[in-house]
C-alpha cells in the first residue's frame, strides 16, 4: 500500500523508540506531551489545514474534555470511559450548536469569534470554582484501565497515547484523499465554486468543526487521566495559539506537517533548557528563521524540495 | 416545458438597477448566447440564476421547479453547473482533484466513512476517479491531470472549470465569458468543445464578447443593454437588428 507508506513508517518508529530506548525521560515523559499536542494538531489540521476556517479557540474543546472526565468521575463516581463518552458528547453538542453561527464569519472575524469562544470557556474553568475547583484545578482522577489492565505507568500510557495518535493521523489521512477531504479543499479554495459543484458548505464546515472538536475533546480526557491533574493554565488562550503555530509550522493542509510542528514545538523547549535565561528568546528566533525561508512550512517545504529533487535526477538520468 | 424560464426578474443595487423586468425562456438542446455591451448586467444575471446575488422580484423556474430562493448548492443538485469569468479553480488541488470535486454530486461518501476509509469508500474512490479522468478527457485536458492547478497556463485553468462542471453531469451549463483572454486557436478549439458538449445533451447558456464565436455556435442570442431586453432570436436576425447595431457602435 503505497498509499500509507509514510504512515506504517511513523508507526513503526513511535512503536520500536520505547523498546530501543526503555526509560528514556525523553520517549516515556516528554514522548506523551508530544503525542498529546500531536493529536491536536492534526485535529486542528483538519479545520484550518483543510478546511481553511482558522480556529484560535482549540484548546477549549481540549479543556472542556479534560474537565468533563475530572469532574464525571470526582465529583460524580462515573465510571472514567462513561466519563470520557459524556464529555465527547457534549463537546459535540456545543460544538455543533455554535458552529454554524461562528462558521459564517471569515478570516479575522472568525479568528475573533474563536478566540472569544477559547477566552469564555477559560473565564469558566477559573470562575466556576465549585465545580472546576477554580485556578487550583482538579487532582486525584481515578486510574484508567483498558479490560482490567490498569494504565498506571508512563510506559503503557505511552501505548494507550500513541495508539490515540496513530489513529488520527490515520483519520486525517484517510480523509485527505476522499470526497469528504477534497469538499474541504474546495471550500478552502472558493466557497462560491464549492456551492456550484453542489458542496453545502455550511454543513461541510459545520460537521468537520464538531469532528476536530470531538478529538480534541477525547484527547482532553486522556490528558486528565495522565496528568491526574487538571487546572485551567493548561487550556489557555496561549496553548490555543501554540497549537496554530504547530499547524503552520509543519505546513498548513499537511498531516504529516502538522505532527512535525506539534514535535517541533514541544521537544524545542526541552532542547533549549540548556540555554537557560535564553531559551524563549532562541525558541522565538528559531520560529522567525522558519517562517521566514520556509514560509510554506517545515515538512512541506521539506517534501516539495525532495520531490523536485528526484524528478530533476530522474530527468537527468 | 422549457429548461428555464426567467420572468420579470429585478436585480437592484441601491438606486442603480442591473436587470430591469427581463423576462425568457431557454429550451432544452440549444446553445443560447446573452450579448451585450459593459455593464449591461450580464454576469449579474448569472448571479442571479445560481442565487448568488438574491433577485429584487421576479421567479425563476429550473425545468418546472421554481429556483428562486433556492441556495446555490440546491440549484446545482437540480441540475445547473455554472464557470466564472474570473476564474474560481480550486488552486489549492491538483487538475484531477478539481473535477473530482464536480463528481461531488455523482458520490455520497460521508466524513465518517472517510475517515474509516470503509470498503463502499474505497470503491466509491475509483468510481469517481474514472469519471473525473472521462471529464478531463472529454475537454483534452488528460495530460494535465497530475498537474497542481497553481502551475496551469489560464487557457488550460478556462478549461478546467468546464470539466469540472462537465464532472457533475449537468443538464443546464451557464458558462461566463469562457472565451475571454484565448487566443484565435484556443477560441477555435473552444467552439468545438461547446458543440459537442451541446451535442452530448447539455444545454449551453453563454455569456459571451466574442461576435464570431456567438454567431457560429448559438441558436439563440439575447442582448441585453441596461439591464434590459433589447433583442432576442437567431443569430441571423439579431446581426440585421438595427437596435443592436446600434447599442453596439451608437448611433449615426
Amino acid at each position: 500500500m503505497k498509499r500509507l507508506s509514510g504512515f506504517l513508517l511513523f508507526a513503526a518508529l513511535c512503536a520500536a523508540l520505547p523498546i530501543l530506548f526503555p526509560d528514556n525521560y525523553y520517549v516515556t515523559v516528554v514522548g506523551l506531551t508530544v503525542f498529546i499536542n500531536i493529536i491536536l494538531a492534526v485535529s486542528l489540521n483538519l479545520l484550518m489545514g483543510y478546511a481553511g476556517q482558522i480556529s484560535l479557540g482549540h484548546a477549549a474543546f481540549f479543556g472542556l474534555g479534560a474537565y468533563s472526565s475530572a469532574i464525571l468521575t470526582i465529583r460524580y463516581g462515573l465510571n472514567p470511559w462513561l466519563a470520557m463518552l459524556a464529555g465527547a458528547a457534549m463537546v459535540m453538542a456545543l460544538s455543533y450548536i455554535l458552529s454554524r453561527p461562528i462558521l459564517r464569519l471569515k478570516g479575522h472575524y472568525l479568528a475573533m469569534a474563536t478566540l472569544g469562544l477559547g477566552i469564555i470557556v477559560h473565564i469558566f474553568f477559573v470562575q466556576a470554582d465549585e465545580l472546576t475547583g477554580g485556578p487550583d484545578g482538579i487532582s486525584g482522577l481515578p486510574v484508567l484501565s483498558i479490560m482490567g489492565l490498569p494504565i498506571d505507568s508512563d510506559i503503557r500510557w505511552y501505548w494507550v497515547l500513541c495508539s490515540f495518535m496513530l489513529l488520527t493521523v490515520l483519520f486525517s489521512l484517510n480523509i485527505a484523499d476522499s470526497r469528504a477531504g477534497r469538499a474541504l479543499s474546495a471550500v478552502h479554495g472558493s466557497e462560491i465554486a464549492a456551492q456550484m459543484m453542489g458542496i453545502d458548505t455550511a454543513k461541510v464546515k459545520s460537521h468537520i468543526f464538531v469532528f476536530s472538536a470531538l478529538i480534541a475533546s477525547v484527547a482532553g480526557s486522556l490528558f486528565a487521566h495522565q496528568q491526574d491533574f487538571v487546572s485551567p493554565e493548561s487550556f489557555s488562550f496561549f496553548f490555543s495559539i501554540e497549537l496554530v503555530t504547530m499547524v503552520v509550522l509543519g505546513g498548513l493542509g499537511s498531516t504529516f506537517g502538522a505532527v512535525i510542528g506539534a514535535f517541533i514545538l514541544s521537544i524545542l523547549p526541552e532542547v533549549l533548557i540548556v540555554f537557560e535565561d535564553f531559551e524563549v528568546l532562541i525558541f522565538g528566533a528559531i520560529l522567525m528563521v522558519i517562517m521566514i525561508f520556509l514560509p510554506e512550512g517545515l515538512f512541506v517545504a521539506l517534501k516539495n524540495r525532495v520531490i523536485h529533487f528526484m524528478r530533476r535526477s530522474q530527468g537527468g538520468a | 416545458m422549457p429548461l428555464l424560464e426567467v420572468k420579470n426578474i429585478e436585480k437592484r443595487f441601491g438606486g442603480l438597477k442591473a436587470i430591469s423586468n427581463l423576462s425568457f425562456t431557454v429550451e432544452e438542446n440549444v446553445v443560447f448566447s446573452i450579448i451585450g455591451p459593459n455593464g449591461a448586467g450580464k454576469t449579474t444575471l448569472f448571479n442571479v440564476l445560481t442565487n448568488i446575488y438574491k433577485p429584487t422580484s421576479g421567479s425563476i423556474f429550473f425545468r418546472g421547479t421554481e429556483i428562486t430562493n433556492l441556495p446555490p448548492f440546491r440549484i446545482a443538485r437540480l441540475g445547473v453547473s455554472r464557470t466564472f469569468q474570473n476564474l474560481q479553480v480550486f488552486l489549492n488541488m491538483n487538475t484531477l482533484e478539481n473535477v473530482m470535486v464536480g463528481c461531488h454530486l455523482r458520490s455520497k461518501s460521508g466524513l465518517i466513512a472517510s475517515a474509516l476509509r470503509l470498503p463502499s469508500v474505497i470503491r466509491e474512490e475509483k468510481q469517481v476517479r474514472a469519471m473525473a479522468l472521462e471529464a478531463l478527457e472529454f475537454c483534452g485536458l488528460d495530460e494535465f491531470a497530475n498537474r497542481p492547478a497553481s502551475s496551469l497556463p489560464y487557457g488550460i485553468l478556462k478549461k478546467l472549470e468546464i470539466a469540472r462542471s462537465l464532472a457533475a453531469k449537468p443538464k443546464l451549463l451557464l458558462m461566463d465569458e469562457p472565451a475571454a483572454g484565448l487566443n484565435d486557436t484556443e477560441t477555435a478549439e473552444l467552439c468545438q468543445l461547446i458543440k459537442r458538449i451541446r451535442d452530448s445533451g447539455i444545454t449551453v447558456v453563454l455569456v459571451e464578447h466574442n461576435m464570431s464565436l456567438v454567431m457560429e455556435i448559438s441558436q439563440e442570442v439575447l442582448v441585453l443593454n441596461y439591464g434590459q431586453l433589447l433583442a432576442q432570436g437567431p443569430p441571423g436576425e439579431i446581426q440585421k437588428n438595427p437596435e443592436v447595431i446600434a447599442a453596439y457602435l451608437g448611433e449615426e
